[in-house]
């Protein structure tokens, strides 16, 4: 997730990628050659990537106040003006923003309820099923085959755990 | 009408009552849930809501709570169709003013919901009549849980679950009880009761939610805020402000009936004779008749015998049941006359109010 491939400015692919602290924050940018040579990111003197941010999105914000989410694009503006955010990494970008006004919002900044166990519980399923597939690939590859047998009767029996779980990925 | 089946079962609020449940209608917790890696439904675009949409639908309507369930697209309704189910509290205003890929499933008798691409891209809720917090959150947890089992939920271990507001965060979870307060609203003290209750973090607002007026002295107070405590904590909390609440409005009714029986006699008196008589009547009018009606029914003056088709009334006299009721050939500006003649045929041969002063 978050490996945007389009420039910002154009859509074009992006090739040049950008990443700058700023009064802590950090932004990051993808720009296609194009762009990238005409606001001068090429020259290491006085570019600054907030600015360049201030003047994309079109906004009259100052510079250090500006956030941007990698993921989905969603703009401190767009939170602003709607209260809310545009994706679950938002948290992660808008985080400067939201976590010091947690505390006034609710009763506590940490969660304290309910955890989604079967999630969890796929997710490291999910990850085991990954692992041994590529492990299984790579020993048939360098003609391990003992492994391999090993290997396979190993991921058999995970997807056996997850079939009596009724777990599906 | 796709959403006829709905309108022949059994209402949200009726069946067997003690006596908290005359105070406490209804029962309800809704949990606010997001898709891992996909955008809330308000910043999403309209094919990105789709695909939320077909990769939840399947999975909830193959739970055994939804068997025989309903299940519509938002954009497949008419206005009408809408309207009651905003009316029922099953589907809330702002997932039927979302375009493309909002949607939802019905459970078949109404206690279960689930919301798709709201505010967040699920929200589920139970509801039962009566004060059930206990077995309304076992419910929604078992419904959670299974839900969980085939979706991924965006979930952090400090935030908790993500959703689009961050007024929501953490438990996603908003407890809460529509209650009927006629003699705090008599005795003016529904504003005191308020602020009090404020200060505890729990929200107090009219029928319809937010911004929405109190009419017919019915409220729904919920949990304010869903981060830092664990489900359990926020529901003995909500539930420790509400039996005070339900204390109060038994005492304030005492102190009426007390202090100044003529008055509410006369104004439940007169409640039942504008029901039993009027030729033109709106829908708030009507509220707050059949609010003091109730509250006559609740302190033995009426018999106990109409209180079902009171509640039942306090549903089929809003406009859009109204409009539904006169299989929708009436003009919304005859829609007074209509409930009027309703009401009437109603109240035509029921017992005259018992009115007793106490010595």
């Amino acid at each position: 997730m978050g490996n945007s491939q389009k420039c910002d400015l154009c859509a074009k692919p992006a090739t040049v990628h950008l990443t700058q602290i700023v009064n802590n924050q950090i932004h990051k940018l993808d720009l296609c050659e194009k762009c990238a040579a005409e606001k001068g990111v090429t020259d290491p003197n006085g570019f600054s990537l907030a600015d360049l941010l201030v003047k994309s999105s079109d906004s009259s914000d100052k510079a250090g106040e500006l956030l941007v989410c990698e993921n989905c694009g969603f703009t401190q503006k767009d939170f602003k003006k709607t209260g809310r955010l545009g994706c679950p990494e938002c948290y992660v970008y808008f985080a400067p923003l939201i976590d010091p006004v947690l505390r006034t919002m609710h009763k506590g900044d940490t969660h304290m309820g309910k955890v989604p166990e079967g999630a969890i519980e796929r997710k490291v399923f999910h990850e085991r099923i990954h692992h041994l597939e590529e492990s299984l690939q790579a020993s048939i590859k360098a003609e391990r085959y003992e492994d391999a047998a090993r290997l396979r009767d190993e991921l058999l029996e995970v997807r056996e755990a997850m079939a009596a779980k009724s777990i599906s990925l | 009408m796709i959403i006829e089946p709905l309108l022949k079962a059994r209402p949200e609020i009726s069946g067997e009552l003690s006596r908290k449940d005359t105070i406490v209608l209804t029962t309800r917790i809704r949990f606010a849930r997001n898709l891992a890696e996909h955008p809330f439904p308000g910043w999403a675009k309209a094919d990105q809501r789709k695909e939320v949409l077909s990769a939840c639908l399947p999975s909830i309507l193959g739970l055994s709570q939804m068997k025989s369930g309903l299940s519509a697209e938002v954009d497949d309704l008419s206005e009408l169709e809408k309207q009651i189910l905003i009316e029922r509290h099953l589907i809330s205003r702002e997932l039927m003013e979302m375009k493309g890929g909002a949607g939802f499933v019905i459970s078949k008798d109404q206690s279960n919901v689930v919301m798709i691409n709201e505010e967040d891209h699920l929200r589920m809720q139970v509801l039962l009549p009566g004060f059930h917090f206990r077995k309304v959150m076992n419910a929604i947890n078992v419904l959670d849980s299974k839900v969980e089992k085939c979706l991924e939920y965006a979930f952090s271990p400090k935030l908790g679950y993500l959703t689009a507001c961050p007024t929501n965060l953490g438990t996603g979870m908003r407890a809460s009880a529509m209650m009927h307060l006629p003699a705090l609203v008599m005795s003016n003290q529904m504003e005191k009761v308020i602020r009090a209750v404020n200060q505890l973090g729990i929200a107090v607002r009219g029928l319809f939610g937010e911004g929405s007026d109190a009419s017919g002295s019915i409220f729904q107070i919920s949990n304010q805020t869903t981060l830092g405590e664990s489900e359990a904590e926020i529901i003995k909390r909500l539930t420790s402000v509400l039996n005070t609440i339900i204390e109060q409005e038994f005492n304030a009714r005492e102190t009426l009936l007390e202090t100044e029986p003529t008055k509410l006699f006369d104004k439940i008196g007169r409640a039942f004779a504008l029901l039993q008589n009027s030729y033109l009547i709106t829908s708030s009018e009507t509220m707050n008749h059949l609010s003091l009606v109730r509250l006559g029914v609740d302190m033995g003056m009426i018999s106990e015998e109409i209180r079902s088709s009171v509640d039942q009334l306090f549903i089929d006299c809003q406009p859009g049941h109204i409009q539904y009721l006169a299989d929708n050939k009436i003009e919304p500006n005859e829609r007074d006359i209509f409930r009027a003649a309703y009401l009437r045929s109603r109240f035509e041969n029921l017992t005259k109010p018992e009115f007793i002063f106490k010595k």
